[in-house]
């Protein structure tokens, strides 16, 4: 155990996060075509003209990966970050706070555990008809549990070292505390939670626009691809593996992205 | 150990109970009229005031809410606002067909993962190791409902071994109901499997780091018999946790590939209340699911205590 080191499952990761990310980047800049019914032939498949082929309304597959591709981050750093932002602090929270109140806080945290992202966006869809903030907000709710159980474990190790004791003694109150010792003890463990969690947001965003309650019609979605090849697949098999294919590179990525990073702060853990 | 099995059963009931008002918070108080979600925005105000007479939406919301719940425990649910069925019968007939697809993927998941995890951890130093292990990552990667359309593109619309979707109860024609649950089956089971079994390499990899299966090895047990006899029991714990969590995935993962595959269980009745805005239909189907997931926590909590002697005298 020589300390930190870079490990396959890190660089892999963090090359296939990067090529989403700079698919994306790209697409400010530039795409193939304009998003939108182009006068060419419906549904061809890749060729020297239409890299990815064209879908059938004879839209370019390619620019749609390369849009999408920005809705997919999008999703997943709105969803991630709002679970972040609540249950780090509520994490933190129940692990200083003394007896029942803290227990109480996990238990209603274990209960929120049990709605699958989801469950809770089309939940909502109900009352609000779907779109992509819905899903986001949804989405991000569902994580909380994730981040505030991750928080607590992480928090509670260091509440009870020395260096907290001395601080307490030294006249810091609970916030000074949070602030110095505990927040930049525990995110370490926050920033794995988030590459995973933002994982499980990508399948979340493509399975509702899959079901047609997420990105609305005419935003580019790999999701909502994938529902428009839906009729199309016997003919057309690349329209739904092209937008599979983008779905499992991201979840891939940010799930390897994790583990890797993982191991890579803590060694011990090293090959599980 | 029946002390905290009674302990834990407690906790479940607590948990149904803050789960079922936290649906209920969700669905009636936050924003909006639900009579007039039910009916659309363009509907009078005569026809919202009437649905809401008749269903009792002008009652308290703790009444509605205390209704609700006591329907739920004797079943009777009463009918759906718009097309008058009755929702009890539907919900227990969508629940066995999505009951049987879901133990299915469940049993293939296991047979599959449990013997390729094994062989995953015991050769993680060997070419075959990784590369299992790399196709499990992947696995991880797929969703079910892609796993499920990717199927249906070759299974059956372009070699057509097997029907594009759609269900026949196992009693009315046996062969039928194979052949329609094989594909769904499958497209979850994959990615179940793929999870599972990197679940299964992690522990039979610690376990495999243990003194006790190093004893083994030295009175003469190969590797592999080693295992069998010594080490999958303890393996088995942090398996059948995980077990647990994916069942709950499993069931999520249901609602989608129904869709998928025209199947008519919970999830293609959940997704059909959502577009009809069956708002108490829909919050008793997610109240279900919800209950699901957590009774199947306590059932993994209370087999825990069975395979592991040393958590029935407490003090964990």
């Amino acid at each position: 155990m020589s300390g930190r080191r870079i490990n396959a499952p890190l660089v892999v990761g963090g090359l296939l996060v990067l090529l989403v990310v700079i698919m994306a980047l790209v697409s400010y800049v530039w795409t193939p075509y304009e998003f939108k019914f182009l006068p060419v032939p419906k549904e061809q498949p890749p060729n020297a003209e239409h890299w990815l082929g064209t879908d059938r309304s004879a839209r370019d597959v390619l620019t749609q990966i390369l849009l999408g591709a920005r809705t997919t981050l999008f999703v997943g750093v709105v969803a991630v970050g709002v679970a972040a932002l609540i249950g780090v602090p509520v994490g933190i929270l129940a692990a200083m706070s003394p007896g029942r109140f803290g227990q109480l806080i996990m238990r209603g945290n274990d209960i929120l555990l049990a709605f699958p992202a989801l469950l809770l966006a089309i939940m909502f869809s109900t009352l609000y008809g779907g779109g992509t903030t819905i899903a986001m907000i949804a989405i991000g709710i569902a994580t909380i549990p994730a981040f505030a159980r991750i928080t607590r474990s992480g928090a509670l190790q260091v509440i009870n070292t020395e260096y907290v004791a001395a601080s307490r003694v030294a006249g810091h109150g609970p916030l000074a505390i949070a602030w110095k010792h505990v927040l930049p003890n525990v995110t370490g463990l926050v920033i794995v939670q988030a590459s995973v969690s933002f994982a499980i947001a990508i399948l979340a965003e493509a399975a509702l626009s899959y079901l047609g309650l997420g990105t609305p019609t005419g935003e580019p979605s790999w999701g909502r691809m994938l529902l428009e090849s839906q009729n199309v697949l016997h003919r057309s098999p690349h329209l739904a593996i092209i937008p599979g294919a983008a779905i499992a590179v991201a979840v891939l990525g940010f799930n390897l992205f994790g583990d890797g990073l993982r191991d890579y702060l803590d060694p011990k853990l090293e090959g599980r | 150990m029946l002390l905290r099995l009674a302990q834990r059963f407690l906790v479940l009931l607590a948990s149904l109970l803050a789960a079922s008002a936290l649906v209920f918070a969700f669905m009636q108080v936050l924003p909006g009229d639900p009579a007039r979600v039910a009916l659309g925005m363009n509907s009078s105000e005569e026809s919202v005031d009437q649905l809401r007479e008749q269903f009792g939406l002008d009652r308290s919301l703790i009444v509605q809410y205390a209704d609700w719940l006591r329907g739920m425990v004797t079943l009777d649910l009463g009918v759906e606002w718009v097309s008058k069925a009755e929702i009890a019968p539907q919900l227990i007939d969508r629940l066995a067909v999505t009951g049987w697809l879901v133990i299915t993927a469940m049993a293939l998941a296991l047979v599959v993962a449990v013997p390729v995890g094994t062989w995953m951890a015991v050769r993680h130093r060997h070419l075959d190791g990784v590369v299992l292990s790399a196709i499990s990552q992947i696995g991880v990667a797929v969703p079910a409902f892609l796993a499920g359309i990717i199927l249906i593109t070759y299974f059956a619309k372009r070699w057509q071994w097997f029907p594009s979707g759609g269900w026949v109860p196992p009693a009315e024609d046996p062969l039928g109901f194979l052949s329609r649950l094989a594909l769904p089956a499958v497209a979850l089971a994959l990615v179940q499997a793929s999870i599972l079994a990197r679940y299964v390499r992690s522990a039979v990899l610690e376990v495999l780091r243990e003194d006790y299966l190093r004893t083994a090895r030295a009175k003469g047990l190969r590797p592999m018999q080693a295992l069998t006899r010594h080490g999958l029991r303890n393996a088995a714990i942090p398996i059948v946790t995980v077990l647990g969590l994916q069942l709950a995935t499993l069931l999520i993962g249901a609602v989608v590939v129904e869709r998928v595959f025209v199947i008519p269980g919970l999830g293609s009745f959940l997704l059909d209340s959502v577009a009809s805005r069956e708002l108490i239909t829909v919050q008793t189907i997610v109240m279900v699911l919800v209950a699901a997931v957590l009774i199947i926590n306590f059932l993994v909590d209370a087999l825990y205590l069975a395979i592991d002697p040393r958590l029935r005298t407490g003090g964990r």
